[in-house]
C-alpha cells in the first residue's frame, strides 16, 4: 500500500505523499499543506473548529485519517470565498458579528456552509441551533451565528433561484 | 497514536483475512476509532479501511418490506432518508439525537454498534478497568459514578452502551448481518454482551468479523404511526444520554397490539424491555397502563454507585416515550431530535 | 507583522465620530477567511514539534520515564525530563510580585498536581512527538491525594484575589441578624471550572543566539516578555512575542504558563524552532481553573424587607505550592444596601494547578450565591424579587459609604423588565407551564462588575500625509480591541479610521497592560485617547507659533481637532490640515505618549461599578428535570459604548456564561487520583448553540465624568455575574426547589418519587 494519495483541496487536484499513516486531515492541511485556517480546538471531534467540508459534507477533520480519504473533493475555509468576494456566510458572519475571538469562526462557517447545502434546517431558527450545535463558540457568538446562518441562507437560496430563472 | 499498518480492503474477503491478525481493527467512519487511538485506549497495530469497499453504503428495500442497511451507510444519509424515516421514525429520531451533523456526516451505521462506552475510567488510561485491561480491576467502583449502569452491570463492570441508535434497532428486531468465517445474521439484542466477568468481550464478534448490514424487518415499520425515541441530555444537544427511551405501538381500536421499549444509557447494551412490553399487550394506552410498564422495565435495576436516580429516570422516560408514541409520530422530527424540549405542539421560541 | 494587515476598510457610516460607531470588526476580514493567524498557525523553516507528556498522580515524584522507548520512535529528536531539562536563570518557584505565579517547567522530579507537565518530547513530525510522549511511559513514588473542599484544614489567607482583605466588615452583622425578623442562613456550593478556550495554549519559539522570537498567545505582553527574559535570563528587549489574535483567554492567557516556557526551553535545546501547543486534556492542569467555593450566606431582613445584614463567608481552594483565592464574596460589598455587612475567607490547599483569574474572578462565583439567598429573602419575606432588590437598592457603596461615580441601575432593572415582562410574574413558584407542559419560571439578577483601570501607554504619530499611526501592545482575545481602540485613536486625533493606522498585539509596542478585569479598554483607550491629545498638543503648538500659519495666536483660545484639519476654535472658518502644518514645519511626522492609569482621586472619591439587570426565563421538564434557559434579557449600564456592536456581543457572551455557570460546566474530580474525569469538551460541558435559544442586550445610557475622562467602564465579564444567579432563582421560580450546588443538574431538579 502506497502512503500516497490524491485529493483535490480548494479546487485544485493534488498527489500528497504522506510520511506517515497517523495523518489526519487536519493535521495533513495544518502542518504540511499550510492551510492552517481550519483550527484544532479539541483534536478528539467534540469541538467543531476543524470542521471542513469533504464531498460537499461537513466532517470534523481531526477524526478523518487522510490515508481513508483518497480521492476526496476538500473544501477548507481558505478556499470558501471567490477571490476577494466573500461566501455570503462568511458576509454574514461579519455583518452579524457572529464570532469574537475567531477561532472556532473557520469551521462554524464551515459547518454553516454544509447545513445549507443540507437543506434540512430552512428557515426555522431553532433547527439552526440544533444543526449548529456540533461547533462549541465558548466566546457565545451563539446568537449572532444563527442569525447569520439564517441570512446567509435567504440570500443564497434567493441566489440561487435568481440563477435557475 | 500508535503507527500501524494501514491496509486498504477492496473485497469483503481481503478485507476479512487482513482482520484476521491480533491487533487489526477495521475503519469505518473513524469518528470512534480515532478519537480512542488518540487518547491512548486502543492501539491497534493494522488498520483495515473498509471505507472503499464497494456496495455497502446501500439502504435496500427487500421485496418483504425489510430494509437492509449496509453497514457504510452514515448516520445523516440513513437519518435523512425519507422513506426510511416513515417506516422506522424512531430510528431516525435516534440518529438524529447522537452526536453532532459533522460525526453524523462521517459515522457509519456499523460503526456505530461498535461505539465503545463512554465511562470515564475506561477513557483514562491511567485508572483499571477490566474493559481496557481484562483483569486490572475497575476504578469506576468508589469514583463518579453518576452515570453508570442500572441494568445488567457487575462487579468488574459498570458501563454503559453510548448509542442513540442502537435503542430502537434493539426495540424494533433488527438483525445484524456479519461476514467472516462463518457468516451469519443474528439479532441485535444477542449482539452485545453484558459484562459479567469478561467485559472486553464487547459483542459476540470474533477476530476478523465484519458488520456488512442492518436488517429492519418489515413488521417494524408497523409501529410507524406511534414510535418515538427519547433522550435526556445534560445539555440541549451535542451530549450522551443520561438515559434514553425508544417506545413504539401498535394500536387498533384504542387498544395496544404490541408494544416495544427499549432504553439507552442504563446498561452495556442497549436494554430491551421485554417484561414491560408484555405488560402493555392487550391494554388501553393510559397513563396507568405505561406506568406499570415504567415499573416493569426497571424491575431488575440496582444503583452501580451514586446513579440512583437514574433508575426513576428510566422509568420516567419510559412512560413518557410511551405517552409520545401513543399521541402519534410527528409529521416531521422534531426540531430538537428526541428532547422534552421538541415542543411537540410546536412551540416557538425566539429568533 | 509581514502577515497581518488590519487595512480593510470595514463599511461603516460616520457622524463625525467613531467612537459610538456599531462598527463591525475590522479584523473580521481575516477571521471569516482563516487567514488570522493565530499562535500555533506559523511555522518558520526548521520548525520541530513539540509534545508534554503529563502527569497522571496529583502528589509525588516521577521516578521513571522510559526516554529510551521514545527516542527509538521514529522521527523522534529530543525528549526533555527534569534529568536533562536547562536549568533556569530563575527559580521559578520564585514571586516577586501578586501576577508572578509558580510554574512547574521540568527543573526538579516533584509531581504536584495531574496533568503537570513531566517531560518534552520534541519530533520532526506532530505525530512522532504526540506518540513519543506517550512511549514514555512514566512511574511515580504516589503520595495520597488531597482533593476538595475538605482535602485539609482550612486557613485564613493573608489576601484574596489580586490583592484583597480577606476580612472586611462595616456595622455588626450579628447585631443585624439577632433583630432580623426574617433570616436566611444557606450554604452554596460552586464547582472547579477550566477556561478551555477554544484554542489551546501553543507557543512557537524561536531563537537567534540571545534574542528569542514568540509566537503565543497574551493577554499580557509586557509582563510576559519580562517573565520569559527572567526565566531564560534575557534582556527583555530581546525578546519579542506576538499575539495579534487570541483564541480566547478567559484570564488563562493572563500569565504565561509552564508549558509555554518548556515550549521556549525546548526550542533553545534542540537549536530549532519549536511548536508546543497543548492538547485540551492538557488544559486541565497547568492553565488555572476557577477554583471552587463553599459559601454561607447570612442575611437578616426587617419587617418590612429592609436588609439589616450581609454576612458572607466563602471557602475555597488554591494549590499546595501557590496562592489565589477566588475572591467571592466581594461581591456582597457592593451591591445591596445594609448597615451591615462582613465578608470574610477561610482556605484548602489541595493537589491541584493553581487556580487563576477565570472571567469574572470572584464575582461570577459569588454573585450566583448572593442572588440565590436574596431570592431566597425576598421570597421569605413574601416580596417579588425585583421589588425586594430595589427596596434594598445601595445608594450608596454600602461596604464603603462612598457615592457611586454613576449608577444606573434602577434604568436596568426598568428596561430590562418592561422588555421581559417580568410585571407579569407570578410571586409562588412552579405557577407556569407552556403548551408542551413544561415548567417555566423567570427569575432576575442583579450584574455588577468594578471599573477597573490597569496601567498602560501608547503612543501616536501624525505624519507629514496628514495620516496617523497609533500604536499600544493591546490584545484582542475575541473583545474587538482591534476595532474598539482603533476607534478611540481616530478620534484622539481627530482622525477618520481609515486615516489611521493601528498597530497592537506585539511585545515591541508600549505596555498596554493586561486584557483583564474588563479594564482593557478603558486602560489602553485612555493611554490612547492620552497619545492623541499630546500628539495634538503639539502639533497645535507648531501651527499657533507659526505666523504662517491661519491658527497663529490661538493659544488662548485653542483649536479644535477634526477630519485632520485643526480649526481654531474662536473662528472656525480659520483652519488647516495637519498636512500643511508639518510639511511648513518640514517635520516628517509628530509623536505623541500617552498613559492610562486609574485616577486616584476618583478612586478615593468614588465607589467605581458597572451594574446590570438580567432576567431569565427557564423551562424545566417536570419530571426528568432537564432545564433549558430559554429566554434571557440583560440591561447593563457600563458608562460609555465606543462600540454598541461589539459591546452587545460582550454582554451575550457573559449571559453564556452565566447559563454556563449556572447550568453546566464543572470539572469530575476523582478524590482518588486527583485526576479529572471529564477533561475534555465531550463531558466538560459548556453551553452548545442550542442551549441558548433567545438572548437580547439592552445597552442602558450611562455617562460617568468620573471613572476616567472618556467615561468607559468596562463590559467584558458583567454578563456573567447577574445571569448564573437569574437562572438559578427561574429554576426555583419553575419547580419550586432551591438547588444550592452549582451547577444545577437534571437528578437535584427531578421531582422526587411520585
Amino acid at each position: 500500500m502506497s502512503n500516497s494519495i490524491s485529493l483535490t483541496v480548494n479546487g485544485v487536484a493534488r498527489k500528497i505523499a504522506l510520511d506517515d499513516p497517523r495523518i489526519t486531515l487536519l493535521d495533513l492541511l495544518r502542518e504540511r499543506l499550510d492551510l492552517p485556517g481550519t483550527k484544532k480546538g479539541c483534536d478528539r471531534g467534540q469541538c467543531g473548529a476543524c470542521t471542513i467540508l469533504v464531498d460537499g459534507k461537513r466532517i470534523n477533520s481531526c477524526l478523518a485519517l487522510a490515508l481513508s480519504y483518497d480521492g476526496a473533493d476538500i473544501l477548507t475555509i481558505e478556499g470558501l470565498a471567490d477571490g476577494d468576494n466573500l461566501h455570503p456566510v462568511q458576509a454574514a458572519f461579519i455583518a452579524h458579528d457572529a464570532l469574537q475571538c475567531g477561532f472556532c469562526t473557520p469551521g462554524q462557517i464551515m459547518s454553516a456552509v454544509g447545513l445549507i447545502m443540507e437543506g434540512q434546517a430552512g428557515d426555522d431558527a431553532e433547527r439552526v441551533r440544533e444543526a449548529m450545535s456540533g461547533n462549541i463558540c465558548r466566546c457565545g457568538a451563539y446568537a449572532g451565528i444563527t442569525e447569520a446562518v439564517l441570512e446567509a441562507q435567504t440570500e443564497i437560496v434567493a441566489r440561487d433561484r435568481r440563477q435557475a430563472a | 497514536m500508535n503507527s500501524f499498518e494501514y491496509v486498504r480492503a477492496t473485497t469483503i474477503p481481503e478485507a476479512v483475512n487482513a482482520a484476521s491478525a491480533q491487533g487489526a481493527m477495521y475503519l469505518g467512519g473513524g469518528t470512534n476509532l480515532l478519537d480512542l487511538m488518540k487518547g491512548g485506549i486502543t492501539r491497534p497495530t493494522r488498520i483495515v479501511d473498509i471505507t472503499h469497499l464497494p456496495g455497502l453504503d446501500r439502504i435496500e428495500w427487500l421485496p418483504d418490506g425489510g430494509v437492509r442497511i449496509g453497514a457504510l451507510v452514515r448516520n445523516a444519509d440513513l437519518a435523512h432518508d425519507a422513506k426510511f424515516a416513515r417506516q422506522f421514525p424512531a430510528v431516525a429520531e435516534a440518529l438524529l439525537a447522537g452526536a453532532s451533523a459533522q460525526l453524523r456526516n462521517a459515522a457509519t451505521v456499523g460503526g456505530n454498534l461498535l461505539q465503545r462506552t463512554r465511562c470515564p475510567y475506561f477513557y483514562d488510561v491511567a485508572s483499571a478497568c477490566n474493559k481496557r485491561d481484562p483483569g486490572a480491576g475497575c476504578d469506576a467502583h468508589g469514583g463518579d459514578t453518576r452515570l453508570h449502569a442500572v441494568l445488567g452491570w457487575s462487579q468488574s463492570c459498570i458501563a454503559t452502551n453510548p448509542s442513540d441508535f442502537c435503542v430502537p434497532l434493539a426495540a424494533l428486531d433488527a438483525m445484524v448481518e456479519i461476514e467472516g468465517s462463518a457468516p451469519r445474521t443474528i439479532p441485535l439484542e444477542e449482539f452485545h454482551c453484558l459484562p459479567g466477568d469478561t467485559p472486553d468481550r464487547e459483542s459476540v464478534l470474533k477476530l476478523g468479523e465484519l458488520i456488512v448490514a442492518i436488517h429492519l424487518p418489515s413488521a417494524a415499520s408497523r409501529f410507524a404511526a406511534h414510535a418515538r425515541y427519547l433522550k435526556i441530555r445534560e445539555r440541549t444537544s451535542y451530549a450522551f444520554a443520561v438515559v434514553s427511551a425508544a417506545a413504539a405501538l401498535r394500536i387498533e381500536s384504542g387498544t395496544i397490539t404490541e408494544a416495544r421499549i427499549a432504553l439507552g444509557g442504563v446498561a452495556a447494551k442497549p436494554w430491551r424491555a421485554r417484561a414491560a412490553e408484555k405488560t402493555l399487550a392487550g391494554a388501553r394506552p393510559d397513563g396507568a397502563a405505561f406506568r406499570a410498564a415504567g415499573e416493569a422495565a426497571l424491575a431488575d435495576a440496582q444503583p452501580s454507585g451514586e446513579n440512583g436516580f437514574k433508575i426513576e429516570l428510566a422509568r420516567r422516560i419510559v412512560i413518557r416515550a410511551l405517552k409520545l408514541a401513543a399521541a402519534g409520530t410527528p409529521e416531521r422530527i422534531p426540531a430538537l431530535p428526541a428532547s422534552p424540549f421538541a415542543a411537540a405542539a410546536g412551540v416557538l421560541l425566539h429568533a | 507583522m509581514p502577515d497581518i494587515s488590519l487595512t480593510h476598510a470595514a463599511t461603516h457610516t460616520r457622524h463625525g465620530s467613531s467612537i459610538g460607531q456599531p462598527l463591525t470588526r475590522r479584523d473580521g476580514m481575516l477571521k471569516v477567511t482563516g487567514r488570522a493567524r493565530y499562535a500555533a498557525d506559523h511555522h518558520p523553516p526548521g520548525m520541530l514539534y513539540a509534545a508534554l507528556a503529563v502527569s497522571t498522580i496529583a502528589r509525588g515524584r516521577v521516578t521513571f520515564l522510559d526516554v529510551a522507548a521514545a527516542k527509538a520512535h521514529p522521527g523522534v529528536v529530543e525528549v526533555i525530563t527534569h534529568a536533562n531539562a536547562p536549568k533556569l536563570a530563575q527559580d521559578p518557584d520564585a514571586k516577586l510580585h501578586p501576577f508572578m505565579f509558580r510554574l512547574d517547567v521540568l527543573q526538579n522530579d516533584r509531581v504536584r498536581y495531574a496533568n503537570q507537565s513531566i517531560a518534552v518530547v520534541v519530533a520532526e513530525t506532530i505525530e512522532a512527538a504526540t506518540e513519543g510522549a506517550a512511549l514514555l511511559a512514566p512511574r511515580y513514588d504516589v503520595e495520597p491525594a488531597r482533593i476538595g473542599l475538605d482535602a485539609d484544614a482550612s486557613f485564613v489567607p493573608n489576601s484574596v484575589g489580586p490583592d484583597f482583605e480577606a476580612e472586611a466588615h462595616r456595622g455588626d452583622v450579628e447585631q443585624g441578624l439577632s433583630t432580623a425578623a426574617r433570616r436566611i442562613d444557606a450554604v452554596y456550593e460552586t464547582p472547579p471550572q477550566y477556561h478551555n478556550a477554544m484554542e489551546p495554549h501553543a507557543i512557537v519559539a524561536s531563537w537567534d543566539g540571545d534574542r528569542l522570537t514568540i509566537d503565543t498567545p497574551s493577554q499580557g505582553l509586557a509582563m510576559a516578555r519580562v517573565r520569559v527574559a527572567g526565566l531564560f535570563g534575557l534582556k527583555p528587549e530581546n525578546v519579542h512575542i506576538n499575539s495579534p489574535f487570541l483564541g480566547g483567554g478567559f484570564g488563562s492567557k493572563g500569565v504565561i504558563s509552564g508549558p509555554q516556557v518548556l515550549g521556549i526551553m525546548a526550542a533553545r535545546l534542540v537549536g530549532r524552532p519549536v511548536k508546543l501547543v497543548l492538547r485540551r486534556e492538557q488544559m486541565f492542569g497547568p492553565v488555572g481553573h476557577r477554583g471552587a467555593t463553599r459559601q454561607r450566606l447570612r442575611l437578616g431582613a426587617d419587617i418590612n424587607g429592609a436588609l439589616t445584614a450581609i454576612d458572607h463567608h466563602t471557602r475555597t481552594t488554591s494549590s499546595t505550592f501557590d496562592d489565589f483565592f477566588e475572591p467571592a464574596s466581594e461581591v456582597s460589598h457592593t451591591l445591596y444596601a445594609s448597615p451591615a455587612i462582613a465578608t470574610s475567607y477561610e482556605a484548602v490547599r489541595q493537589d491541584t494547578g493553581t487556580p487563576l483569574f477565570m472571567r469574572a474572578p470572584g464575582e461570577a462565583s459569588g454573585s450566583i450565591a448572593l442572588e440565590s439567598a436574596i431570592d431566597e429573602m425576598a421570597h421569605a419575606c413574601g416580596m417579588d424579587p425585583l421589588a425586594f432588590r430595589l427596596h434594598n437598592y445601595a445608594e450608596a457603596e454600602p461596604i464603603s459609604g462612598k457615592p457611586f461615580s454613576s449608577k444606573a441601575l434602577r434604568e436596568c432593572y426598568a428596561q430590562g423588565g418592561e422588555r421581559f415582562g417580568w410585571a407579569r410574574r407570578p410571586l409562588a413558584p412552579r405557577q407556569m407551564h407552556d403548551e408542551a407542559g413544561l415548567l417555566v419560571g423567570w427569575g432576575v439578577g442583579t450584574a455588577t462588575f468594578p471599573a477597573i483601570m490597569m496601567q498602560g501607554e501608547a503612543r501616536a504619530v501624525i505624519r507629514r500625509d496628514g495620516t496617523g499611526i497609533v500604536e499600544t501592545g493591546a490584545h484582542d482575545m475575541g473583545q474587538g480591541a482591534w476595532t474598539s481602540l482603533a476607534q478611540i485613536a481616530a478620534d484622539s486625533l481627530g482622525l477618520d479610521l481609515d486615516h489611521i493606522e493601528f498597530r497592537a498585539g506585539r511585545s515591541d509596542l508600549p505596555d498596554a497592560g493586561i486584557a483583564g478585569g474588563s479594564s482593557h479598554t478603558a486602560t489602553a483607550g485612555m493611554a490612547i485617547h492620552g497619545a492623541g491629545a499630546d500628539a495634538i498638543a503639539k502639533l497645535a503648538d507648531i501651527a499657533m507659533a507659526d505666523r504662517r500659519s491661519p491658527l497663529f495666536g490661538a493659544s488662548n483660545q485653542g483649536v479644535i481637532a477634526r477630519d485632520g484639519r485643526l480649526f481654531r476654535r474662536d473662528d472656525e472658518a480659520r483652519s488647516e490640515t495637519y498636512a500643511e502644518i508639518l510639511g511648513r514645519a518640514g517635520l516628517a511626522e509628530i509623536e505623541g505618549r500617552g498613559k492610562g492609569a486609574a485616577d486616584p482621586a476618583a478612586q478615593s472619591q468614588f465607589a467605581l461599578h458597572a451594574h446590570g439587570a438580567v432576567f431569565a426565563e427557564v423551562k424545566v421538564d417536570p419530571e426528568f428535570g432537564q432545564i433549558r434557559a430559554t429566554r434571557l434579557v440583560g440591561a447593563f449600564a457600563a458608562g460609555r459604548v465606543i462600540n454598541p456592536r461589539l459591546v452587545r456581543s460582550q454582554y451575550f457572551g457573559g449571559m453564556i456564561w452565566g447559563v454556563s455557570f449556572a447550568l453546566h460546566e464543572h470539572a469530575v474530580m476523582d478524590k482518588r487520583s486527583g485526576r479529572i474525569m471529564n477533561a475534555n469538551l465531550g463531558e466538560y460541558h459548556v453551553p452548545v448553540n442550542a442551549d441558548v435559544p433567545s438572548l437580547e442586550a439592552i445597552l442602558v445610557e450611562e455617562h460617568d465624568p468620573h471613572v476616567n475622562a472618556l467615561g468607559i467602564k468596562g463590559v467584558g465579564e458583567i454578563g456573567i455575574t447577574g445571569t448564573a444567579g437569574a437562572i438559578a432563582n427561574a429554576v426555583w421560580h419553575a419547580t419550586g426547589v432551591r438547588v444550592r450546588q452549582f451547577p444545577i443538574t437534571l437528578d437535584r431538579v427531578m421531582a422526587p418519587t411520585a
